[in-house]
């Protein structure tokens, strides 16, 4: 088993920063066995091919691209829907 | 048929509930307050919600792609309409510019994109709508993407590529198919949170710009300030374009400030040129972008994206 790798990417504007703490607090609620990271460096999100922020990537994957959503459950949901294959 | 009329109506029914004398300077200022106020507010929940809708399909990864292989005209063009639906926030000036840059759209586009965006967006659209009616409205938008494509056309016939900082250009062309897949729930609760997300940047400048609109409205005489900024006033349109270049976060209540300008006798092509100025030529934004581009590049977009500005409301207050 490898934890999770939860990276918030931004450029370290205020909704990247809210987006990060919604996902720290995802990550505990679901009991997540995951490290959760914020990145500023911009270039990784132009690696990703995306040009928005911020980017919520799983395990290097972006699920959340470009917004911050409403509410932390719509966070969990996210997480909880991403298939535990090669962990 | 007016369908803001039951706003006014309302308007009407509050100001006199609370004991204010119909025909006297507080009344006119307090119906006007909340009869706009209700309507500007409206207006915003539903265009920005319906604008974000659409944005879910239309993200800046899929426009980058679009513009990535255009002839150069067809780009300047296609990047400033599409730079209306996209939001611009200082935050995100630096991926999409470099984002755009390095998938080889033509810098002139990516300037046209970036001047567009800001300028032409929904939030502004409402408060013209509201405050100006739909004639200045469509004059403001088309004029906002004829500068957009002009000052694109020009900066990338000047070839100034080599200005973009160095590390711009090494990142090889990437691929965007990355992107999440969104259902119908996902897109309607982009638009929900990102409505509310607005609306709250937004409110207070509204009501304090609609609130000032109001008083000035109210208290101050018609065509007080045509003396200092009327359509003869040559002095008027550069001066107003200069102190809109700090006011950019305060767009949402410049514009029901300006209204009220508008209506005490400043000329419409200065008011016109001072929205553009604080929509287009933002401080933070140049601060922020000066991390990927030379400062000479800057000070030549900021020149003739501000030299288009003027001419515009020379022309406006000559014609109008």
């Amino acid at each position: 088993m490898k934890a999770m790798k939860l990276q918030v990417l931004g450029s370290g504007c205020p909704s990247c920063k809210r987006l990060y703490e919604m996902t720290k607090q995802a990550a505990a609620d679901l009991g997540l066995d995951a490290d959760v990271e914020y990145v500023t460096d911009i270039q990784q999100i132009l690696a990703m091919g995306l040009m928005s922020s911020p980017v919520l990537a799983v395990d290097g994957k972006p699920v959340i691209v470009g917004f911050v959503p409403g509410s932390v459950d719509k966070v969990k949901e996210l997480l909880k829907a991403i298939p535990p294959v090669g962990r | 048929m007016d369908i803001f009329a039951p706003f006014g109506w309302f308007a009407t029914w509050l100001a006199a509930a609370l004991g204010i004398v119909p025909g006297t300077r507080l009344w006119d200022a307090a119906t006007f307050f909340v009869a706009d106020t209700l309507k500007i507010f409206l207006l915003l929940a539903v265009i920005i919600f319906a604008v974000s809708w659409l944005r879910t399909y239309l993200p800046p990864e899929r426009i980058r792609k679009l513009l990535a292989h255009q002839h150069k005209y067809v780009a300047n063009v296609l990047a400033a309409l599409l730079g209306v639906f996209t939001p611009f926030c200082t935050c995100s000036a630096i991926p999409l510019f470099l984002g755009f840059v390095e998938a080889g759209v033509p810098l002139g586009a990516t300037f046209s994109f970036l001047v567009a965006s800001p300028m032409v967006n929904e939030v502004a659209l409402v408060l013209l709508l509201s405050l100006f009616g739909w004639r200045i409205a469509l004059l403001y938008i088309t004029t906002g993407l004829v500068i957009a494509v002009l000052s694109g056309i020009l900066i990338g016939a000047l070839r100034l590529e080599h200005l973009v900082a160095g590390f711009v250009k090494k990142a090889e062309v990437i691929d965007a198919a990355a992107l999440p897949e969104l259902t119908h729930k996902d897109r309607l609760d982009y638009a929900k949170a990102y409505t509310i997300d607005i609306l709250k940047k937004v409110w207070l400048y509204v009501l304090l710009g609609v609130g000032a609109g109001a008083w000035i409205h109210g208290y101050v005489p018609v065509d007080f300030l045509a003396r200092y900024a009327g359509a003869d006033k040559w002095y008027a349109v550069p001066f107003a374009v200069l102190i809109g270049i700090p006011l950019y976060s305060n767009a949402a209540g410049v514009i029901p400030l300006v209204s009220a300008l508008t209506e005490k006798g400043v000329a419409m092509g200065t008011t016109l040129a001072f929205m553009m100025a604080v929509t287009a030529l933002s401080l933070p934004e140049f601060m922020i972008l000066k991390k990927v581009m030379k400062t000479r590049l800057l000070l030549i977009f900021a020149g003739i994206v501000g030299a288009g500005i003027i001419l515009t409301g020379f022309l406006f207050n000559a014609i109008l």
